[in-house]
């Protein structure tokens, strides 16, 4: 058994695989109704290099969600890798959070108990994949982003910037059609944040797409493409 | 795929339990002890109930026992001190249980005496039974030594007498006790037999209490028979009780005891509606107790099965006590582990992963507790036994419901605290710290 299902269609460079269309998201606070997200339109091309920028409040972090797969529009429409995720119960859009998204977090988001290459296997873990599998394609993911000497360390064993790195083999582990990344280097001193800096930087020139929500100047100028976003609209892209 | 899964959650589980060694502990005590205490105490119960049915039965299932018993008092003849008071079972009782009741195979007259037994220099208080040669056809007893009393050694109204082995043991420490002579009340009997004890045990003696005023001057060690005719010879059948104060009693009884047995078990209750309609005709005064072992035995497993009903559900609170420390655990656990979920979620696991994961790790702590708990139990009525002298019976069922409410218990209250955990919003667990 090989990777999930979503991992089947080839996405051509440059074809659209991410549209958002009409996107709104609004919460109900009491009797009021709070709109996050404004008509939101948005195309993201297989193989883009996309920073997303804003200041707190404007509806990034909901816009990352929706894109994420880890909550669903109030209304509009959201095509992932040509389907529509919007009509996706909660099931589906695990598989597919699992599948085709990988995420990177600020805080890194390793769980504690597990090690190098077990972290690494939560997501091929969910996909169906073998145990002998997954544990080949970790070891190797964790030697692409420089771990491979600890392999059996647990995230509390490691510095900021090799747990990110975790991370980011971790995102890796279903070849997702988009790497969706939170802030990267937010908990990271210059340093590291250079070194995650440039893995991701290298993830793009391998064709890999990338989205990345940031407040750094320096992300953004590596990115190919920024999207600003502005009191639930977007405002620049 | 499913088995695979299973293990790796399975595997996972034990991992995160591991993890936390001294809680997991904790929590599987509950189980542990919820689990042996239902084992040990089904295994208590079962075998008091055992016991007490295996003393009945000994009485014998195809047995009528008839007693004498004192009539209830005539409160006015209570000052007149020296009248002698004639009650109780009469030879012609017997001979007419024999003569006119069709189904009757055996009937047993016996006259029962508390005495003192000597041999030389020893003496053990005894129960003197005067009964008649056929008296092992009613009795568990079996004859170990020499032989039992003959229809000669009642025709002669010789002096012998058959011993038991309690008495054996209390008296003849090395000797060997047959053709030596025991004295019994000045009168010496020849031991021309041994048998094993009749050992009714103290259930079966329980309906004896109310006409054993002979029997409170003490515990008696065993039994010696001598024949019904010599007891009538020797010791006659008055009696003569001191009483409180001044008082005193002069009873003559002729028979304590009259056993008949019938061919077949459901012949014994018409049989002993017969002998009720009998007895009733020629004993005005109610001087006499039917006693039906079979109806013992119904009664006593009828009692038991409350008895293990009682002590079953007690020990199953504690199950249920032990469930909910788990159920507590769990959600402890889950509100720990929160931010966990938050990733797992947003790497792809769907809620029923999440349940999965969950109630996989309760039920391993059930699992476990089970087994431990069925080990324990299993010890408990073995050390019951063995330092305690209590029967106990471990039933196959006891393990197989102990460990099934166990599981029961795991699935019941793993299943909230995993519900819990699934249905969290993944944003906000991924925030959670």
């Amino acid at each position: 058994m090989t990777g999930g299902k979503y991992n089947a269609v080839e996405f051509e460079k440059d074809a659209p695989i991410l549209v958002m269309e009409r996107l709104c998201k609004s919460y109900e606070l009491g009797t009021m109704e709070l709109k996050v997200l404004r008509d939101v339109a948005l195309t993201i091309n297989n193989g883009d290099y996309v920073a997303i920028m804003g200041p707190s409040g404007s509806g990034k972090s909901t816009l990352l969600n929706m894109i994420g797969c880890l909550d669903r529009p109030t209304s509009g429409d959201y095509w992932l890798g040509g389907q529509n995720v919007s009509l996706l119960d909660d099931d589906q859009l695990s598989l597919i959070r699992g599948a085709r998204i990988g995420f990177i977090f600020q805080s890194f988001n390793l769980i504690n108990q597990l090690n190098v290459v077990e972290n690494i296997e939560v997501p091929m873990y969910y996909q169906g994949f073998s145990e002998h599998e997954s544990a080949k394609r970790a070891i190797e993911l964790a030697k692409i982003v420089g771990l491979g000497d600890r392999l059996d360390h647990r995230p509390s064993e490691l510095s900021g910037g090799q747990q990110q790195r975790v991370a980011i083999a971790r995102s890796l582990a279903n070849d997702p059609l988009i790497i969706l990344a939170d802030e990267p280097t937010g908990n990271l001193d210059s340093e590291s944040g250079l070194e995650i800096l440039k893995i991701l930087v290298d993830l793009h020139l391998q064709g890999k797409t990338l989205i990345v929500v940031t407040h750094d100047e320096g992300i953004a100028e590596n990115a190919g493409r920024i999207v600003e976003i502005f009191d639930g609209r977007i405002k620049r892209q | 795929m499913f088995i695979f899964r299973l293990k790796r959650t399975a595997k996972l589980g034990i991992k995160s339990l591991w993890m936390h060694k001294l809680r997991s502990t904790l929590t599987t005590l509950g189980i542990i002890f919820g689990v042996s205490s239902v084992i040990a105490m089904l295994a208590i119960g079962e075998g008091a109930s055992r016991q007490a049915q295996e003393q009945i039965a000994r009485l014998g299932s195809r047995n009528i026992i008839v007693k004498t018993v004192p009539p209830p008092e005539d409160k006015d003849v209570g000052s007149q001190n020296e009248s002698m008071r004639i009650y109780g079972l009469t030879y012609l009782d017997a001979e007419r249980f024999r003569n006119s009741i069709p189904n009757v195979e055996v009937v047993v007259p016996s006259r029962r005496l508390v005495q003192q037994a000597w041999y030389r220099n020893r003496k053990v208080a005894i129960e003197v039974i005067g009964t008649v040669p056929w008296y092992p056809e009613i009795s568990p007893i079996q004859l170990k030594f020499g032989r039992f009393l003959s229809s000669i050694d009642m025709h002669h109204k010789q002096g012998v007498c058959v011993i038991d082995e309690n008495v054996v043991k209390e008296l003849f420490v090395f000797d060997d006790p047959l053709n030596q002579d025991v004295k019994l009340e000045g009168d010496y009997y020849r031991v021309v037999g041994v048998v094993s004890p009749a050992n009714l045990g103290e259930a079966a003696s329980a309906f004896e209490r109310d006409n054993s005023k002979a029997k409170s001057q003490g515990a008696n060690v065993g039994n010696i028979y001598i024949p019904l005719t010599t007891i009538k010879n020797r010791f006659g059948e008055i009696s003569i009780q001191f009483g409180g104060g001044s008082g005193r009693s002069v009873e003559r009884v002729e028979l304590q005891e009259i056993i008949v047995k019938v061919g077949g078990m459901d012949e014994v209750l018409p049989t002993r509606d017969i002998l009720e309609t009998l007895l009733s005709r020629f004993h005005k005064k109610n001087d006499y107790q039917i006693v039906v072992p079979l109806e013992l035995l119904k009664q006593a497993k009828q009692t038991q099965r409350l008895f293990s009903i009682v002590l079953g559900s007690i020990a199953a609170i504690s199950l249920l006590v032990g469930g909910i420390g788990i159920m507590n655990i769990m959600l402890a656990t889950v509100s720990e582990r929160t931010r966990e979920i938050g990733i797992r979620r947003a790497l792809g696991a769907r809620r029923r992963d999440i349940i999965l994961q969950f109630l996989s790790e309760t039920l391993l702590l059930t699992f476990v507790g089970g087994i431990l708990g069925m080990s324990l139990g299993s010890l408990i009525p073995f050390l019951v036994t063995r330092f305690g002298q209590m029967p106990t019976v471990i039933t196959g069922i006891s393990l197989v419901l102990a460990f099934g409410i166990s599981g029961a218990i795991g699935i019941i209250f793993g299943i909230y605290p995993a519900y819990r955990a699934a249905y969290l919003d993944p944003i906000e667990s991924l925030r959670h710290e």
